[in-house]
Formats: structure tokens, sequence, C-alpha cells
């Protein structure tokens, strides 16, 4: 009762509906006082482009549908405490100057993007110097095929303390992008077949990955020049192609990778210029590499990761390795275990004599599957020669570990 | 020349060989696809069978009966018979008989398991190198008089297309790393079938992803019309000039 | 019908026939002696086309038999070992070599002199090397040729054998058939053949009738002329020597 009489005499609603009284929802944004909100019933509403430089709460009904006549961005906010909440947003303008979004977010503050839908839409969601954000439960599609006609999915520029969750992203340039993104929450996005990366992103400190499952992307995942980076549980899928990546990392500090699932890709996780980084529990599972871990990385530290069905466990370009593999499991092992303790009595050498040999002069590439080559790795899986002396497990496990459940 | 191929045919039938090879290839591609549900996967496993165990079957079987079938040679060289017309009935029905059992003993499975276009290319490659390596077998066999001799030369043959020539590409690749070899290196597996039927293989599955800017270039030249055409004209040559040049020699051989 | 000009054979340092010149005309019957090793089966198997003579050619009814096959439409040929694919039967040999040669009139006195009729399933790896030996000579006569050139036809035959191939032999020569045999036992050239040709280390010695070479040696038995002739060679060679 309380709530209803502060509602009615402090926020009203205003209801846009084509078929009624008001049927444009720029002129019910003018009319509206601060903290009101707006309904939209459902119907098509092609007005351009529309500015929000006020609090409101604005909600569709059944998805009314925001055309941008392939030429306007809709959504500019400017404004604190915002809401949008079930809109269908179609045809956005593409520009190669500006970034035309469907909602697009500048220097705001506590918003709330839930339940909408985007299609064919240059970006996609697209904020820069803002934070408090919440963008939940959107579903982005475009089904443009050419990489510099279609922006990314959710974009976020110098923003912090922002949740991305259960999202789901498709066919888009990147699917999730930060630049100088900090303190920021990643969940249970889905980000799939974009035409470039699932996740890219760069000099975004302290944020957090979970539960996200990044499928089928053009080349994978990229992320660079971050410190404090944690990604829990997240499955990279199916990242297959000639420069295609489960994950690339580039100058990473200081993170975590854990209890990660990297499954079918051409490189599980490809490393360069990376240092303390933990990779622990995750999975490596038919990749081509399960990892590519250039010399220019150090102290890294593969801890109880499975290693099962991949072309090359471990490729690396240099023979001097600062980096520690032990006590994981790995399937080609033809150890022994001879006092039961399910630790292999001899250290196992993930490195293979062919991939250095290929790492050395790629046009070897051509000899891959031949008689020669599998001769090569068994002597010197026998007498080692080539393969770098100190990478090694030396504690292999003789089972798979059973991270499902360890985690439950 | 039916009527002959008829004889020799029944004679390498008689000899039982080509059912335990059909039979061999069928249980191994049989387990093969129980092991692995992935069709693709069982694909390159099988890759190694049609590289190694099939010309190295194709091979030695070949000139073995060759030599066995010497008392038969003679005996219709004396009849007024066209001495190309026995040699190539002789190549005739040894190379169907592998290529059958092979086809049989991989085929029947993939068919059944369901492997697609790979499987398909897979097979033509198994049956090229089964015509290749026999007529690298009958090119040994009327290279020498001796049987041991003979059997030696074939075992070369194979042990050289196998793994000799990989090595020396290897130590070209080495030496002249400084150097784009794409262009030269394609033309080196040209030079040797089996390097040749590999790369058309694994230019047919996914995993050519994996092997980076060299890999492109050869999916570039091989994947286009042109290069399909040269890489199988290749191959039949590889099969047409050891079979030529044996039947030359044959052809002035004594008996 | 068959003339052998200027033909040599070399097997690595092995001169095998050397120089050969020999015209073997229809109606006669040759007996090609000489020890072991001289060429004698060398220039049988040239005749045949089984071995390529190095140099020098061959004419079977005037047209070069190099490359061509059909002339041995003409010819049976019964060899010194035979070889055959072991794993047939008899029937199934003679069956094939029918087969293959597609001619309608056949001659199978010998099938039948040999009671080979009774043994068709045997398989060839099973049969004893006079067995062998008469699959050889039925085989050689089944077609009727007009030719016959037979290696050792009598070796390891048995006595009743010998003397229904020799038979066989004598029918062939009055049907007016080229024979060119070879044979260790001289007898038995004398009974068979009508001209003699000698040879010794690849070289063609003596060619003539063998009464001639009787008349030449004084001696009745082919075997006595031959001698007779070769001791006379060592000796007008051994004076020019």
């Amino acid at each position: 009762m309380l709530r209803l009489i502060i509602g009615s005499s402090y926020a009203n609603t205003i209801v846009v509906d084509r078929a009624g009284k008001n049927k444009s929802i720029k002129r019910a944004i003018v009319s509206a006082q601060p903290g009101d909100t707006i309904r939209i019933k459902p119907g098509k509403y092609s007005e351009g482009n529309i500015m929000l430089e006020k609090p409101l709460v604005i909600i569709g009904e059944n998805y009314p549908v925001l055309d941008g006549d392939h030429q306007y961005e809709i959504f500019t906010i400017h404004a604190n405490h915002v809401t949008i909440q079930g809109l269908m947003f179609i045809n956005i303008g593409v520009a190669s100057i500006n970034d035309l979004a469907a909602i697009k977010i500048l220097d705001s503050k506590y918003l709330y993007i839930r339940n909408n839908r985007f299609e064919n839409a240059f970006f996609g969601i697209h904020m820069s110097n803002s934070s408090q954000a919440w963008i939940e439960n959107n579903t982005l599609q475009s089904n443009v095929k050419v990489e510099h006609q279609v922006g990314n999915g959710i974009h976020l520029w110098k923003c912090n303390h922002a949740t991305i969750s259960n999202n789901r992203i498709k066919g888009h340039r990147d699917g999730i992008y930060f630049e100088f993104v900090t303190n920021t929450l990643i969940t249970g996005n889905r980000s799939e077949g974009n035409l470039r990366y699932g996740l890219h992103f760069m000099f975004s400190h302290n944020n957090e990955y979970r539960d996200n499952h990044f499928v089928n992307n053009g080349a994978g995942v990229a992320v660079m020049y971050t410190t404090g980076v944690k990604m829990i549980n997240n499955t990279f899928e199916h990242n297959w192609g000639a420069s295609s990546y489960g994950m690339l990392l580039k100058d990473i500090r200081d993170s975590h990778v854990k209890g990660n699932r990297f499954i079918q890709n051409s490189v599980g996780i490809f490393m360069e210029g990376s240092s303390r980084i933990e990779f622990t529990e995750n999975t490596f599972s038919q990749n081509g590499y399960a990892v590519k871990l250039q010399a220019s990385c150090d102290a890294n530290n593969f801890n109880r990761n499975n290693f099962s069905g991949n072309t090359f466990d471990i490729a690396t370009n240099g023979s001097l390795v600062l980096n520690k593999v032990n006590s994981n499991y790995w399937d080609r092992y033809e150890g022994y275990d001879l006092n039961k303790d399910n630790i292999g009595d001899i250290p196992y050498r993930p490195v293979s004599m062919y991939s250095m040999i290929v790492e050395e002069m790629p046009t070897a590439v051509l000899l891959w599957r031949s008689f020669l080559v599998f001769l090569l790795d068994r002597a010197e899986k026998a007498i080692p020669a080539i393969t770098p002396e100190n990478l090694k497990d030396d504690f292999p496990s003789m089972k798979p570990y059973d991270f499902d459940k360890a985690g439950k | 020349m039916t009527r002959i191929v008829k004889y020799i045919f029944y004679d390498i039938l008689r000899t039982r060989f080509i059912l335990l090879y059909t039979a061999f290839l069928l249980v191994s591609t049989i387990a093969l696809f129980q092991l692995d549900s992935d069709p693709g996967k069982v694909v390159m496993s099988l890759l190694n069978i049609v590289l190694m165990v099939a010309p190295l079957i194709s091979i030695v079987f070949a000139t073995i009966h060759f030599y066995n079938s010497y008392e038969f040679i003679e005996l219709m060289l004396a009849q007024p018979v066209n001495r190309s017309v026995i040699f190539l009935s002789e190549y005739m029905a040894v190379a169907v008989s592998l290529c059958l059992a092979f086809i049989a003993g991989v085929g029947i499975p993939m068919l059944f398991y369901g492997a697609g276009s790979t499987g398909f290319t897979l097979l033509f490659c198994g049956v090229v190198l089964t015509l290749v390596f026999t007529s690298l077998a009958f090119l040994a066999s009327v290279l020498t008089r001796d049987k041991a001799k003979a059997i030696g030369i074939a075992l070369l043959f194979w042990f050289y297309f196998s793994l000799i020539y990989d090595g020396l590409l290897l130590w070209v690749v080495y030496t002249f790393s400084d150097y784009p070899l794409e262009k030269v290196t394609i033309s080196l597996i040209a030079l040797n079938p089996v390097d040749l039927a590999r790369i058309i293989m694994l230019l047919r599955l996914d995993i050519s992803a994996l092997m980076g800017y060299t890999g492109a270039f050869y999916k570039d030249f091989l994947g286009s019309n042109a290069g399909a055409i040269a890489s199988v004209g290749i191959l039949l040559v590889w099969v047409i000039a050891p079979l030529a040049w044996a039947r030359q020699i044959f052809s002035k051989k004594d008996l | 019908m068959i003339s052998i000009k200027q033909v040599n054979k070399t097997f690595g340092k092995l001169h095998a026939l050397n120089h050969v010149n020999l015209e073997l005309t229809s109606g006669k019957s040759y007996a090609l002696i000489g020890p072991n090793g001289s060429g004698k089966t060398t220039l049988m198997k040239s005749v045949l086309g089984l071995v390529v003579p190095t140099s020098g050619e061959i004419y079977f009814d005037g047209k070069l038999i190099a490359r061509d096959w059909r002339y041995r439409d003409k010819i049976g040929y019964m060899p010194q070992i035979g070889r055959y694919p072991e794993n047939m039967t008899i029937g199934q040999l003679i069956d094939m070599i029918k087969n293959i040669r597609q001619q309608d009139t056949l001659d199978e006195e010998l099938i039948d002199a040999f009671k080979l009729y009774k043994m068709f399933d045997k398989r060839m790896h099973a049969l004893s090397g006079g067995t062998r030996q008469k699959v050889s000579a039925a085989l050689a006569f089944l077609f009727n040729t007009p030719v016959l050139i037979l290696d050792e036809p009598t070796a390891g035959l048995d006595p009743v054998s010998v003397e229904l191939l020799k038979e066989k032999i004598q029918d062939e020569k009055r049907r007016g058939k080229l024979l060119i045999i070879t044979s260790h036992i001289l007898s038995d050239l004398d009974e068979l053949t009508t001209d003699v040709a000698y040879i010794y280390e690849g070289k063609l010695h003596y060619n003539n009738s063998i009464e001639a070479l009787k008349a030449e040696t004084g001696e009745k038995r082919l075997g006595k002329a031959i001698a007779t002739m070769i001791t006379q060679k060592q000796l007008i060679d051994s004076i020019n020597a």
C-alpha cells in the first residue's frame, strides 16, 4: 500500500503503445520525470537515435521492436540509475568511424541492462567510463559474415565494478570486449561463433571469469597485458583454425586458471610473455596442441591438470624452460608405479621431439604423421637429446583426476 | 588376356594369402572403429595402415607372387601369347586382388560405421599406393633373377619411400631453413607417392589447421582444381612409370 | 622354314651362342648335338623367343620373330625340365593350355598312349619326373604344329614310354614336320633324325645330313660318326694352332 502510494506520487508510469495515446518512446522520455517508468507495448518503433539523460526505467512488454533502420544508434545513455529491460533491438546502423550501438552508455553509474534481445546490432552494448553496471540475460545475435561490418557484442572501455552474467552472444566481431576494465565479474555467459574472439581483453586487471562457455569462435579467446585474472570453470571448446586458440595469453601475470575445460581447440592455451600463472585442475582434451608455451614465459605452474587425447601435449620453442609441470595426468605416460601410490615412478616429458623440430623449422610440418617422425619421437623418448631437459613432470599421476567429484 | 588373368587370379586365391590379408584389414579396421567412436579419428589411425602396411604387404606379396609364377610365365611364353599380355595380366591379377582385399578390408567397415568423404579419400589413397607398390614389386622382380635379391630390392623400395626419403627431406628442410621452401618441398613431396598420399590425407582432415603456414600453402595448392588434378596425375605416373619400365625390361628378358 | 642368322648370345662373360648361322627346312628332322653347356638349349629357346639374342636375327617363314609371337602357334615345345604351376592338376593344366591356344583340331594321341586321363586330378607338385615328361610331351604334340622342338624328349621316361614317344616322333617325321631334337642318347637320334647340327662352346661346328656325316667318317652308327668327326676336328685345330 505504502509502496503503491509512493510509486504513484513520486514515480509515474508512462505507457507507450503504437495503438494508444503515446506512440513515441522519444516523446515519452522527454515528458518523463527522473525515476519514472516507461512501459512499451509490443509493436515496432523506428525513432532513430534516442537520447536518455535522466534516470528512467524502460520496460518492454513482449519484446517491442526498436528498429535502427540500418542507420542509427538506438539508445545513447548518459545518466545514472537507468534500467533497460525486455526490449528487442534490430538493424543498428553500421559505421566505420562511430561505434554505433543498440545501447551506448557514457559516463554513467548504476545501470541495469536485462533480458533484452539484439539482432544484427553493429555493437550490442557499448559502455565507456562507467561503473556499477549489471548486464544480464541478454541475447545478442548477428548474421553478418564479414568482420568489418560487425562490432562487438558487449564492449566495455574504462569501466569498473560491472557484472556481465548469463548473456548469449553469437556472430559478433568479439563476443565480449574489455579495455581498461577492472574489478568486474563475468559469469555464465555463452559466447559462440563470433568472427574474431569470444572474449578479448587488454589492460583489464583483477576481473573474474567464471562458468562461461566460449565455443567455436574464429580465433578463440585472447587476453593481453593484464594482471590478476581469475579464470575459473570456463569451457573453451571447438576453437579450430590455423590461427585459433582456446585461449591466447599474452603478457598476463599473477593470475589463476582453474577448473577450465579446453576441448577440441587447435591450440588449447597459447602463451607468451606470461608469468606467475597457476594452472590447476584444468582439463585439456582432444586439442591439437594442449599448451604452446613460448620460451618468454616463466614461473608458471601447471599442477594437477588432465591431459588426454591431444595431438601434442606441450610445445615450446626454446631449450631454457623456467616453468613447472608437476603432478599432472598425461594419457601418453607409459611409466610404471611400483609402490602403488598413484604417482608414476619415472618422469614424463610432455614435449615431443617432433614438436621441437617444427618450432625450429615450420616447414618440417610436412613430415607430420610420417614413419620417420614416429621413429624420431620414439628414439627421443629413449634417449632425450633435443627436448628441454628440465621440462618434465616428476610426479605424473597414473590416473586422471576426477574434478567433477572434487567440485561437488 | 582375360583368360590369362582369370587363371592367375584363380592361382592367387588358392594361396589364401589374400584372404588372410583381407581378414587382417577387416579385424584391424573394425577394432579401431570399436575403440574410438569418432570416425574422423579412426580415419587418422587408418592412415598408418594405408601409408605403411598396404605398401609393405603389396610390394612383398607381389614380388613373391611373381617368382612363384615363373613356371606359369615360362609355360605361357612358349605359347603363342604376347609377352606384354602375359606381363600385364600378371600385374592386373595381382593388383586387382590386392586392391579388392584393401577395399573389402577397410571399405566395408567404413561403410558400416560411416566415415564420409575423408574415408573415401583414404580408400583412394590406399588403392593408389597398392597399385604403386605392386608396380615397384614388378620392377624389383624383373631387375634380378634371384628371388631373395628381388625381395631385398622390394623391401629397399618400401624402406626408401617410407623412411629414407623423409630423412633426406628433413635434411633439406634443415639445411635450407633460411629460404622459403614451400614450392620446393611440394615438388619434393611429389617425388614420393607415400608422402603425396599422406599430405593429401592430412589436408582432407581438419587437423591441417595445425600445419601452420606450410599447411595453408599446401591446402591452397592441392585444394585447387589444378592442384587436385596434378596430384592425382602424379600418383598415376607413379603407378604407370615403374610398370612401363618393368615391362620394357621383361620384354627383353631371357627365361 | 627357320633361318638363324649371325645369332650371338652372351650371358655376362659367357658366350653362349657365337655367330650361329643355321637353316632349318620343313620335312627335315634335326639332331642338335653338343656337350653339356654348349648352347643347344639356348639356341632352342632363342627360336622360341624365350631367350632374346644379343645380336643377329631369326626368321620364321621369312618373318623376323623379334617382337612377334603369333608364329609360336606353329611350334610345339617340349622343355628339358618341364616347369608348371605346381598347384594345378594335370587336367587343369591341359585345359588351360587348350583354352589359351584356342585350336579346334587337337592331337590327343599321346594323352591316350601315356594314359594321362587316369591321372587328370593329380597336382603337378605330386608328379614324378617321368610323369612330368609325359605331360610335357603330350602338350608339345597336342596342337598338331608343323614345327616340333624337343629338348631331351626321352630323358627320365620308362622304356615303354620311350618307345611310345619315339613312335610318335617317327609318325610326325613321316608327316613332313620340321623337328628339332636334342638328346644325349645318340642311338635314339639315329632313328629319329635326318640331319645333324653340332654345337660346341656356342659355335656351330658341323651341319649336314646324317648320311653325309656317315659317309665322311666312314662309320655306320651316328654315335661313332660324331666321335670320329670330333677327333678329326680337334686334330685339325691342333695342327692349325
